[in-house]
């Protein structure tokens, strides 16, 4: 037990002064880590923007269903209850025609023609219930359901809004927010990926360039964990320092961004939000970073001296 | 304490035996020196010796192991028996001549203590107390080679094999590494040592074996070497 802590405790003493041994070999290396890691953890707040402003995007969608004159309050709040009920349905609003009227011209205040055109002929906005959908994509379940002839009959001829130029603008919506979120979880596992790759490929010409050491090691009787053990703390140095590295890169491009830009998006961008997003995360960031790196690192470093621990068995 | 049984060692390159059924047997606290040309076929002995190669056929047992018996796991504990002197030093680059002398034990586990006890007395045998905060490029080749014997002797190894070990050097360097081995051997470690050096073998008045085209051509207590 004894010698086995010693052991350890050498291995980890080892990879350290290696580390600080071959500073040319590890600044090298952990450059490359420093700009892979960077990229990775800016897709993955680069994704979460991108969902944000689509979320932001969707939730003003709704459907809605314009009840008949002759409809009562009560009928009207049983129909939304009832609509509530269906799976599909995130959030339901039921407004009055005297509500619905207020909304009208809560959305056109600036458009005093249309407003004064409504309140000259009475009342003409019929009782509203605005139907807020849990994913776009459901959207037509919806509409199905309101179309049902017990449902239907309720509505105005026009009702629900679903139809013409609104259903194909909502349809496009749709289908670019699907398209968006795809890419953005495509962009995260394969930037992930071939920062995977190109690390493992740079801890592997370190330890190319360190394959003689291993070789004397070797034939001195080192056994195999005692050779790796201290190339793979001096990798898991490397994957941390580079893990905080690329955390404050990334800190520091927001505080540069809010200070020098002054602008708050950048098209689909919003930099306030990827800003407050990385800093409500900001511990989850850097640990996962460093999770990232250390595995990374160790294992490239366990693969790469794997070709020059084998023994010549012909 | 080695034995050599008919071995034959072919590449799988080359169509000729670098060894061919050779026999060798040396007893224990023996010193024999290895002689031939270049190409001979000493270093590929030396390399089955220390299982850097694998002989095609024939029996070698080192120690009383019996290297077909020997798996793979097994041969970093066969390496930590043997010391080997290489003829180019085969230093660890980023380690200093104490670190490179404290390895050797490191690896066989041994204390702190012991270490710190054991490393500067070795150091002081090869005479090179002064240099053990060096890195190896910043020492001389001699010193390099001390060093090298310093590893090797370290562990206190029933066997130590010497390959070429004054190769690279002047001399007087050459004299001061062979003078080392001879206290080694009197100390009852078997030396193995392969040369080059004509003036070494007359000196030293040890058994001589000598190959050619991968075949013992002779093998004879030096006095009978030094008559022919």
């Amino acid at each position: 037990m004894h010698r086995k802590y010693t052991t350890l405790i050498r291995i980890i003493e080892t990879g350290t002064v290696n580390f600080m041994r071959n500073v040319t070999l590890a600044v090298a290396a952990m450059a490359v880590m420093v700009v892979t890691l960077t990229i990775v953890l800016f897709s993955i707040i680069a994704n979460a923007t991108f969902v944000n402003t689509i979320n932001q995007i969707t939730d003003k969608i709704s459907v809605s269903a314009y009840l008949k004159d002759s409809v009562s309050e009560q009928q009207g709040q049983e129909l939304a209850a009832n609509i509530r009920k269906q799976p599909e349905v995130e959030k339901v609003i039921y407004l009055n025609k005297k509500q619905a009227l207020a909304n009208y011209v809560e959305q056109n205040k600036s458009n005093t023609n249309l407003v004064t055109a409504a309140a000259a002929v009475g009342n003409p906005i019929p009782a509203t219930i605005q139907v807020y959908p849990k994913d776009l994509n459901e959207i037509n379940a919806i509409k199905v359901y309101l179309v049902k002839p017990q449902n239907k009959k309720l509505q105005t001829p026009e009702s629900p809004s679903y139809n013409g130029d609104r259903k194909k603008a909502i349809d496009n919506i749709t289908h670019a927010t699907n398209v968006l979120r795809k890419i953005g979880i495509f962009s995260i596992v394969t930037f992930s990926i071939i920062c995977a790759l190109i690390i493992f490929n740079t801890i592997q010409m370190a330890i190319f360039n360190r394959r003689d050491e291993i070789k004397i090691m070797r034939l001195l009787g080192a056994s195999t964990s005692y050779i790796r053990g201290p190339f793979i703390v001096e990798s898991a140095i490397y994957g941390i320092l580079s893990a905080v590295i690329s955390v404050l890169v990334i800190n520091s491009a927001f505080l540069a961004s809010s200070n020098a830009l002054q602008a708050s998006s950048l098209g689909l961008l919003d930099i306030n939000y990827a800003s407050t997003y990385f800093g409500a995360h900001f511990w989850q960031f850097l640990l996962l970073q460093i999770g990232i790196g250390i595995i990374i690192g160790t294992v490239s470093s366990a693969i790469a001296t794997r070709r020059y621990l084998k023994f010549k068995t012909k | 304490m080695i034995l050599l049984d008919r071995v034959s060692k072919t590449y799988e390159r080359s169509r000729e035996a670098s060894l061919d059924r050779i026999s060798v047997n040396i007893d224990a606290k023996e010193f024999v020196i290895v002689i031939g040309q270049s190409g001979a076929g000493k270093t590929t002995l030396l390399r089955l010796l220390t299982r850097e190669e694998r002989q095609t056929s024939g029996k070698i047992v080192v120690g009383g192991i019996d290297y077909d018996k020997l798996k793979d796991r097994d041969i970093p504990h066969l390496r930590r028996k043997i010391g080997v002197v290489f003829q180019d030093f085969k230093l660890l680059p980023n380690k200093t001549v104490y670190e490179n002398v404290a390895f050797a034990l490191e690896i066989v586990g041994a204390s702190n203590r012991e270490i710190r006890r054991t490393v500067p007395r070795v150091l002081e045998i090869v005479n090179l107390s002064d240099k053990s905060k060096n890195m190896p490029n910043e020492l001389s080749g001699g010193e390099r080679q001390r060093v090298a014997i310093a590893r090797a002797i370290v562990r206190q190894p029933r066997i130590l094999i010497a390959d070429e070990p004054t190769g690279n050097l002047d001399p007087k360097n050459a004299w001061d590494v062979i003078r080392i081995l001879e206290k080694i051997n009197r100390y009852g470690t078997t030396v193995l040592l392969t040369t080059h050096n004509q003036a070494i073998v007359n000196k030293l008045k040890k058994r001589v074996i000598t190959i050619a085209q991968g075949k013992v051509v002779s093998d004879r207590k030096n006095a009978e070497y030094y008559k022919d």
